[in-house]
């Protein structure tokens, strides 16, 4: 019992002296990292941190003589935001980690949001993508999208590309309300008319009422927004099996729906819907041809996607704010060095806008097609340099 | 029409994920709510037959029932049996388990994507009536419930098997008594309780989809579906599960905002007006 005990008070001691010295030795850079790794959006996570680990692995894991080194905290199930305010804190408190990034989905990157202004501590959310996200604390900046810079794009081009007659279908959550309401918003200030919308439960399965609903108002294109998975493929199953695409109606949304990774999913039951998003693996420019074999290399098997480049561009935007500030990761001075960044992503030139910290960035209209064999969104217009509309 | 149809198409289906269960907690009295696991078994052999080794889409529903009944033969010998005696909070405890287990396995070996899976082309599109369109998909789902009700109903209540399993249930000790191989009913009883579930889950992938949280995901249309049809009774799950299917599909169709909801409204007034479900036995 005694000898136990002295020999616990040792360990404390020892211990505590190592910490001491470790920190004298050297300053990392910590990053601490939450993303759901375990989950429905467990994929997510992963190809993230894909990204972020292959920019490391790519550009060296030192930044301003500091040693970078990632934290990465599973925040499964992605959705509950008291889960990832606790690995925030944990993070913050704990490992003493100088940024917070990752942030798959809305509800964990706002619940972190009042902790990173509370902590002084710079917070770079590489996708969740609701506007309002960069408005809940001065210390973010987005390194992603926003769901109305990837919706507005869809309703300009349906507007300007002879389709009159909209029916909209989203989820009935507020993502889903959102793109709602920036659908309508663009596509009826370009002159076009939507003759019925529905929201259904996250949970619907079967689509054939909402379908025939939809076949019965014959517009001329139906605008969805569904998270990818499930719900996007029994969609589209039943489409296909209704024969709405025969009667000439055409798909539209934001990309989401056809995300490399439910494309295999859906099948060919993709091929002809035409989405706004920021990005596709099969963009022609140098930087994305040297970033998609990179990664192909790096994790072989795993399809590249908006994810990865999200976790790409925040390592990227977290390296080069570190270069500006000589190291310093304090908000005040990382923030004011990420305004107003630019660099050529594997998605194509972006900004970072000094006024709101959101990305500033081309978005391309696409269309899904058959390429050697693989189903791909293929992109056949853009709009330049476009700001999130939400805000 | 067509609306109806569909009603009906997805009551089938319903019916055909659901009966599994009907045979292991209703016949059975075991409240086994791993029941999904089989089915998620039972979907993922089929999408693999199917899409990776090109197997004729029978053959790969067939091979889904036939390993779901297998893995259910080996789970029922080596764990459920011990449970047979237990409190039904054990079992449920044990299921969740089980359910939490399969989740990950699934997660790992396939991840956490949907599955692809195309039926072959005879089974697309629709048959175009006057006034009626119907899904060839949905039609094979109301053909295959449709005989399959009827063949448990009858195997149940007329054949030699059925009579003995009804008798262990009711009273293993003097089943037991009687000469009845008490065990072995319940194995094959639990055996086809499994191979039902494989079959309905791969049957439901290309309607419902598939990804590890399957299991999880459809327990509560499992659980809806007996209740309301009380246990035991193959009848009273299939007339069940077909006003479901209706009464669901009919209400997002003529109320679409409050539609989903339908189908709860539903079972909490046949839970009020038959709490023992609709064909209980007294």
């Amino acid at each position: 019992m005694k000898i136990n005990s002295i020999c616990r008070s040792l360990a404390v001691a020892l211990f505590g002296a190592a910490s001491v010295f470790s920190a004298q030795a050297a300053e990392p850079l910590k990053i601490g990292m939450i993303v759901p790794m375990s989950g429905p959006f467990a994929t997510y996570g992963k190809e993230m941190m894909n990204g972020a680990k292959l920019y490391i692995a790519r550009n060296g894991d030192t930044v301003a003589g500091r040693k970078v080194e990632l934290i990465v905290k599973d925040d499964a199930p992605g959705t509950a935001g008291d889960v990832s305010k606790r690995l925030a804190q944990e993070l913050v408190v704990k490992e003493k980690v100088d940024i917070l990034a990752g942030f798959a989905l809305t509800p964990s990157a706002a619940a972190v949001a009042p902790l990173a202004t509370e902590a002084k501590k710079p917070m770079v959310i590489m996708n969740a993508a609701t506007s309002m996200l960069t408005t809940k604390s001065n210390n973010i900046v987005r390194a992603s999208f926003t769901l109305p810079q990837n919706t507005a794009p869809i309703a300009i081009w349906a507007a300007k590309n002879g389709i009159r007659k909209v029916y909209t279908l989203v989820v009935d959550y507020s993502p889903g309300h959102d793109s709602e309401a920036q659908f309508k918003k663009s596509f009826t200030a370009g002159g076009g008319e939507v003759v019925g919308e529905v929201r259904v439960p996250i949970k619907t399965t079967d689509f054939s009422p909402y379908l025939e609903k939809i076949k019965e108002a014959k517009p001329d294109a139906v605008f969805i927004f569904v998270p990818a998975g499930d719900l996007a493929v029994n969609f589209m199953k039943g489409f296909q099996e209704r024969g709405l695409g025969k009667a000439g109606i055409k798909i539209i949304g934001p990309g989401d729906l056809t995300d490399e990774e439910s494309l295999d999913a859906i099948g060919d039951a993709a091929i002809g819907i035409i989405n706004s998003f920021h990005y596709a693996p099969g963009h022609k420019s140098p930087e994305n041809k040297a970033f998609t074999e990179a990664y192909a290399k790096a994790y072989p098997g795993d399809r590249v996607n908006f994810m990865a480049v999200g976790g790409y561009d925040g390592m990227h935007l977290i390296y080069e704010a570190l270069k500006k500030t000589g190291g310093n990761a304090e908000p005040e001075k990382f923030v004011e060095a990420a305004k107003g960044m630019k660099w050529v992503s594997p998605r194509g030139p972006v900004t970072i806008d000094p006024a709101t910290r959101d990305i500033i960035q081309t978005i391309y209209i696409r269309k899904v097609e058959k390429v050697g064999g693989k189903l791909q969104n293929v992109e056949f217009d853009q709009m330049v340099d476009f700001k999130d509309p939400g805000k | 029409m067509t609306i109806l149809f569909d009603g009906i198409a997805a009551g089938m289906l319903l019916f055909l994920i659901s009966v599994g269960l009907s045979v292991t907690l209703g016949l059975m009295n075991f409240v086994n709510l791993a029941h999904g696991a089989f089915a998620m078994l039972g979907g993922y052999v089929c999408a693999i037959l199917l899409g990776n080794l090109g197997v004729p889409f029978v053959f790969a529903v067939l091979g889904a029932a036939l390993a779901a009944a297998l893995l259910g033969v080996i789970m029922e010998r080596s764990l459920y049996c011990r449970l047979y005696g237990a409190s039904h909070l054990d079992q449920v405890l044990f299921c969740i388990g089980l359910v939490f287990m399969s989740i990950s396995t699934a997660h790992f070996l396939f991840g956490a994507q949907q599955q692809p899976f195309a039926l072959p082309d005879y089974l697309q599109g629709q048959l175009h009536l006057p006034g009626l369109d119907i899904g060839i998909y949905r039609l094979l789902l109301v053909v295959i419930g449709g005989s399959l009700a009827w063949a448990l109903q009858s195997m149940i209540t007329k054949t030699r098997f059925g009579a003995q399993l009804r008798a262990a249930v009711d009273n293993p000790r003097t089943a037991r008594g009687l000469g009845i191989p008490v065990d072995r009913v319940f194995t094959l009883a639990f055996a086809l309780g499994s191979g039902l579930a494989g079959l309905g889950g791969a049957l439901g992938v290309e309607l419902l989809g598939l990804d590890p949280s399957f299991p999880i995901k459809y327990l509560v249309y499992f659980l809806i579906v007996v209740a309301v049809g009380g246990s035991g009774n193959i009848k009273g799950s299939l007339i069940a599960s077909l006003l479901l299917g209706i009464f669901d599909i009919g209400g997002k169709y003529y109320m679409p905002q409050t539609g989903a909801f339908v189908i709860y409204a539903v079972m909490i007034v046949m839970l009020i007006v038959r709490p023992r479900g609709l064909f209980a036995r007294n």
